[in-house]
């Protein structure tokens, strides 16, 4: 390293670096490739400088929001709330479909049998079903069973004591293969037993699952509408925290502007400072969903056991965190990038 | 280097600053730009540096009109002309060098030449040993150095100067000057706007005399 290096580089560790300061190279524009003569450089030097002004520009904008901490976290803090509410419903739709994913391919029919039906009767039905081709398995719960499961599950234990008999009838429940589980077929199927002598009522378990992803598409578009007004509330945010940051800065673009400095090198560092809003922002709002989730997966778990299910809580994947990262960032470059410009054509030299 | 042809500029508002204004400043020439308050001197100077535009008339800066340069190219016009301005505009969050260093980072210099060309500038102001303390903690005439030092670092062919001496006495307004006279010698064309006759009329130099917009001579000063 040369002497002039090590003690430009001295002069350069002064406590406050600002735009501009000892910092290389803007990007030079074709034409000054082409025409200054004070100053000719090779094309590959050009280039590293550029990308290394780049690297220092934004380490510089970040250094200077974290100058400031409180300032920068009431911010951030602000675009990841913004930023939670949509991601978190999306986790929770997420979690909704993954649920009645387990359901969908398995649409369930109960075949409620007539009191008068025995038990042994019940079970050469359940035998008969079970052999046929397009019934995949079939179970037959008894009164007596489906009493005591009630009892366990329901807690009205007290309450069923004081009956005198048992009102719930034997129920068999049949699962169709998964050929024939599109609706059609399965309306047809439960057409066929209710045609059963023994049948009281047959009931489809899908109805309900068809209005669940009903309801889970319409979410889904809540969620969208959302967090589109949100990303709208990110721009203004970081919009109006960079025009502040112009403001502050008024003096040094004015003299910068004076010596030749083109719109693309003023507006760079406050383009960083966006960048480096969202993806905190960002962070921090993934950061909000993660410990959530973790708070939330204990319980879940704990439901989702009574449910004799192992259902287990999904957060969000990596996929979907590089998403919100990238999305966050994104907002926050797209925030600077639409104040940058007017506010700095308003400051000209006078 | 400079050329006016019946330039005229009004500013909203009505007041006419320059009218119908015409000379002609050739490469390697220095000279004064006289006038009283409001005879449009600054004005001059900021329509060569496209801080403001003519209404009419054409100015040609290094043979270019300048009067329609499109903005994006304004930079690059500023970059190759250097100007000291007479409230320094020195940026007080950032070192002497740092400051010097400005022109040189915005055109994309290389560390090293940088460094190279800074302390080369700094060290004609005779400011070598200041160069890491803030401008703030120096006296009026050391931070017009470092103006002028900014003004010059990117070596540019064409100097201007808006009353660089305004705020110093007589001793350092000389020594001001004659700074202005070794960078003319080496061939860097100087326009120096002042109202301080008295420090011009001793230097043989032409003078451009302002009145009300409208060249009143364009003589030596000893005229």
């Amino acid at each position: 390293m040369s002497k002039s290096k090590q003690k430009g580089s001295g002069a350069s560790k002064l406590p406050k670096r600002r735009l501009g300061q000892l910092q290389t190279p803007a990007k030079p524009s074709r034409r000054e490739l082409s025409g200054a003569k004070t100053h000719r450089t090779r094309f590959s030097d050009q280039w590293q400088s550029y990308r290394s002004h780049h690297r220092q520009v934004a380490s510089e904008s970040l250094r200077r929001l974290l100058k400031r901490p409180l300032a920068t976290l009431m911010t951030t803090l602000v675009i990841s709330i913004a930023m939670v509410l949509p991601a978190g419903l999306y986790v929770g739709l997420n979690n909704v479909e993954a649920v009645s994913q387990g359901w969908d391919g398995a649409a369930r029919l109960s075949v409620f049998l007539k009191f008068s039906v025995s038990d042994q009767d019940a079970q050469k039905l359940r035998q008969q079903l079970a052999d046929r081709k397009d019934i995949a398995s079939a179970e037959y719960i008894s009164p007596s069973e489906a009493l005591e499961e009630f009892r366990r599950r329901s807690g009205f234990g007290d309450v069923l004591d004081q009956l005198d008999s048992n009102p719930l009838p034997g129920v068999l429940v049949l699962s169709p293969t998964a050929d024939n589980s599109s609706p059609e077929k399965i309306e047809a199927l439960r057409d066929q037993l209710n045609a059963l002598p023994q049948a009281d009522l047959v009931k489809l378990d899908m109805e309900w699952l068809q209005r669940l992803n009903r309801i889970t598409d319409i979410s889904r578009r809540l969620t969208l509408a959302l967090a589109a007004m949100l990303a709208a509330g990110v721009l203004l945010i970081v919009g109006n925290t960079i025009k502040l940051a112009i403001e502050n800065r008024r003096d040094e673009i004015l003299v910068v502007k004076l010596v030749g400095g083109t719109n693309a090198f003023v507006r760079r560092p406050f383009l960083y400072m966006g960048f480096w809003y969202g993806l905190f922002g960002g962070l921090l709002a993934w950061l909000l969903l993660a410990s959530s989730l973790l708070w939330l997966s204990g319980p879940v778990k704990e439901l989702a056991g009574l449910y004799n299910s192992s259902f287990s809580l999904l957060g969000l994947g990596v996929l979907d965190s590089l998403i919100m990262w990238a999305s966050a960032a994104g907002l926050g470059l797209l925030g600077a990038l639409l104040v940058v410009g007017r506010e700095l054509r308003a400051i000209e030299p006078k | 280097m400079i050329q006016f042809e019946q330039v005229c500029k009004r500013y909203p508002g009505g007041h006419q600053a320059l009218n119908n204004l015409s000379f002609h400043m050739p490469h390697g020439d220095m000279r004064f730009l006289t006038g009283h308050s409001g005879a449009g001197k600054s004005t001059l100077l900021k329509l060569i540096m496209v801080m403001e535009r003519a209404n009419s008339g054409q100015v040609l800066v290094d043979g270019r009109n300048v009067s329609k340069l499109p903005a994006r190219h304004i930079p690059e016009l500023r970059r190759k002309v250097g100007v000291v301005f007479q409230n320094h505009q020195l940026l007080f969050d950032r070192s002497v060098f740092d400051n010097v260093a400005l022109p040189l980072v915005i055109a994309g210099y290389g560390h090293r030449d940088i460094g190279r060309r800074v302390r080369a500038a700094l060290d004609k102001v005779g400011l070598l040993d200041k160069e890491r303390q803030n401008p703030i903690t120096l006296s009026g005439g050391e931070q017009q150095r470092v103006g002028i030092a900014r003004a010059v670092v990117n070596k540019p062919k064409l100097l201007l100067a808006d009353e660089p001496t305004g705020n110093l006495d007589p001793q350092l307004s000389a020594e001001i000057m004659h700074l202005f006279e070794q960078f003319n010698q080496v061939g860097v064309t100087v326009l120096i706007a002042t109202h301080d006759l008295s420090l011009i009329a001793r230097m043989p130099y032409k003078l451009l005399s302002l009145r009300q917009g409208q060249l009143v001579s364009a003589g030596g000063s000893h005229e």
